[in-house]
């Protein structure tokens, strides 16, 4: 039987991977929107700015900022989760110093968000489930929260067409 | 005709939101229940490094302005407003390098809720970008 692979190097090939597909999204980078990583599961993390304010009387998040947050903890946790075969098993190459192309992301057909409440301004968490991931098209439920992970500030849904394996 | 005085103030309330002053949003209409507002294009909102296309997110944000512009425009509506539910259809990317220009229209008020549906369109003005449609509160109504 193989043995094993070293712990720091399935981390540093995991991390790597999560790295390439978020820091080529300029629109994330801008967003300040980071990903934390427990093994395959993603949590999309937003750090409050002054410039995501949508109601500087209340004040609270801009609903566009909302919608944007979720619709990127999707599109990325749904990449993450179509390409995570070929990263565990290293047929797709992230390693920076070699400038890989990054495969393509996801489209978004519709995204739909419920706003439960008021995005006060402070951090705000999301994680996105799969409901179904086909060969064309995948459908993805998105939770938002900020101080407790039982009280959403926001949900949402939305499809997306596959990009097409080369 | 809305009252000038509160269209006045909802106009100034739409132009200092931090968020759209950030994207470079530009109100250029806004009365009786319709709103037109544009974002330029820019390199910091793209969302396919590849193609240089807006994200959808960026988008989303044009959206939910706009069409908080038009229910803030309307006759009916006191005060301000809040997002209840916001869906949003992607038809097809948005040229790289050119403007996104929303038109909402907030075609309809309740006591409580106003409906409201927009379109989001490049230089290309018969091909829609993206549709969306929403509901929002309404205040000030008794």
């Amino acid at each position: 039987m193989k043995r094993p692979e070293p712990v720091q190097v399935v981390k540093q090939r995991r991390d790597a991977a999560l790295s390439a597909l978020v820091s080529g999204v300029p629109y994330i980078q801008y967003l300040g929107l980071t990903f934390d990583r427990r093994g395959d599961e993603l949590t999309g993390v937003l750090p409050f700015d002054e410039k995501l304010i949508g109601n500087p009387l209340l004040p609270a998040l801009h609903g566009g900022v909302t919608a944007a947050f979720l619709e990127a903890t999707a599109v990325i946790t749904l990449s993450w989760s179509y390409l995570w075969e070929d990263i565990e098993s290293g047929a797709l190459d992230f390693d920076p110093s070699t400038a890989p192309k990054l495969p393509r992301l996801p489209k978004t057909v519709d995204f739909s968000v419920d706003y439960l409440r008021s995005g006060l301004p402070r951090d705000a968490y999301a994680r996105a489930r799969i409901n179904r991931s086909g060969r064309r098209y995948a459908s993805v439920h998105v939770e938002g929260w900020q101080d407790n992970r039982d009280r959403l500030f926001a949900q949402a849904t939305g499809h997306f067409v596959m990009p097409q394996r080369r | 005709m809305s009252d000038p005085d509160k269209l006045k103030l909802a106009r100034q309330f739409i132009e200092a939101i931090p968020h759209s002053r950030d994207l470079g949003m530009e109100l250029t209409e806004m009365d009786d229940g319709v709103a037109v507002i544009t974002m330029p294009y820019d390199d910091r909102l793209i969302g396919d490094p590849e193609t240089g296309v807006i994200s959808g997110g960026a988008v989303s944000a044009l959206m939910d302005t706009c069409c908080g512009a038009a229910v803030m425009s309307h006759p009916e509506n006191l005060g301000g407003t809040a997002t209840l539910d916001l869906r949003i259809d992607y038809m097809r990317a948005a040229t790289p390098g050119q403007a996104i220009t929303t038109r909402a229209t907030c075609y309809h008020v309740t006591r409580s809720v106003a409906f409201v549906r927009a379109t989001a369109c490049d230089d290309d003005s018969d091909n829609p970008v993206a549709t969306a449609t929403g509901a929002f509160t309404v205040e000030g109504k008794r």
